[in-house]
């Protein structure tokens, strides 16, 4: 298919962009806020703690693509206990974020991976 | 000029991680084959960091169109249930905002929004679309940087801005854990979703996980209010 070159990328992106803005804005769009059944929100009200964790799991555990158990070579691992720590005792989001950025560029600094 | 301020304070964090990964994608883009200009328009209108990677990854390594696009559907279904989890507050919000909200959803903008709607904040449209369009500002700023100067920035990891984004997450997931059974639904949903990823479910570990946490955060307190109700 090759109607101008290229035509076969700008399809795949018209397909992929189409795709994911129907995804991103169809249930917005066309869920009502009021009349959804309440079992079904319910269920929703668990969705961003779920999603959250199911993000952030991932994200700390498997380190430069390889699943880590170990603080002493799974540099977010390591970092990601006292940040847990700071978030749960402060409760400041700024604080949290700006102490666990901190870390990492410390141990990076003093050559940890 | 408060509520825009709201937005730009909620926007910050995620800024900083969008500019870096932006960055990230606009190599990454080039190097597969995928024009500049293009690149730049999938930041603009598909704003989705795991979406765009996996499409120039496989676009890259020579997958189909057809391949492609469902490989992306399947990593971003996960935006159906973010979608869905903000419409309970967009009752009386007019459907083409509503639509513009659901376009600027993204997992971080949606982790954000979430948190404060469900710890009472009073839907301010401005905040939203600040945060919204001013993450994605970095988010296209970064791509386009990266398409066009990718050989200047060496490493962000030194800046440790490759953190930033899980730090926030961080933050935000625990004043999630407000009941005993969200923790647990977070802690489930953690492993679960881990274990789905190291279990080569790469696309779907996120949605997968999330849908089970959730389900079983309802059954459990269902069971619980059951428990509870006078028979």
């Amino acid at each position: 298919m090759a109607i101008f070159p290229e035509f076969d990328l700008w399809l795949a992106t018209a397909l992929a962009v189409g795709v994911t803005i129907a995804l991103k804005t169809l249930p917005a769009t066309f869920l009502a806020g009021d009349t959804l059944p309440p079992l079904f929100r319910k269920w929703l009200d668990f969705v961003p703690v779920a999603v959250m964790a199911a993000l952030v799991g991932p994200d700390i555990f498997i380190y430069d693509g390889v699943f880590d158990i170990s603080p002493l070579t799974n540099l977010f691992l390591l970092v990601s206990m006292p940040t847990l720590l700071v978030a749960w005792k402060s409760g400041n989001y700024f604080l949290t974020i700006a102490f666990g950025i901190g870390l990492v560029i410390l141990a990076r600094y003093y050559g940890f991976a | 000029m408060a509520p825009a301020m709201d937005g730009l304070r909620r926007a910050l964090p995620i800024v900083l991680g969008y500019l870096p990964v932006g960055f990230a994608f606009g190599v990454l883009a080039v190097k597969n084959n995928i024009p500049p200009a293009l690149a730049v328009a999938m930041s603009v209108l598909m704003f989705s960091g795991s979406g765009q990677f996996v499409f120039a990854s496989l676009w890259g390594g020579g997958a189909g169109i057809l391949s492609t696009a469902t490989a992306v559907g399947i990593v971003n279904l996960r935006y159906l249930l973010m979608s869905a989890a903000e419409a309970p507050w967009f009752g009386h919000v007019p459907r083409l905002k509503r639509f513009l909200l659901g376009f600027g959803v993204t997992d971080e903008t949606f982790v954000v929004h979430a948190t404060a709607l469900r710890q009472g904040w009073k839907l301010n449209l401005t905040t939203m679309y600040v945060c919204n369009h001013v993450t994605q500002l970095a988010w296209v700023g970064g791509t386009a940087i990266g398409c066009f100067c990718g050989n200047l920035v060496d490493d962000v990891r030194p800046l440790g801005l490759d953190y930033a984004i899980t730090a926030m997450f961080i933050a935000l997931l625990v004043p999630q854990c407000s009941t005993r059974l969200h923790l647990l639904v977070a802690i489930f949903t953690f492993c679960l979703s881990i274990a789905l990823k190291i279990g080569g479910l790469g696309q779907w570990n996120v949605a997968l996980a999330t849908i089970a946490g959730a389900t079983l955060g309802l059954v459990l307190a269902q069971k619980a209010d059951r428990r509870q109700a006078p028979e």
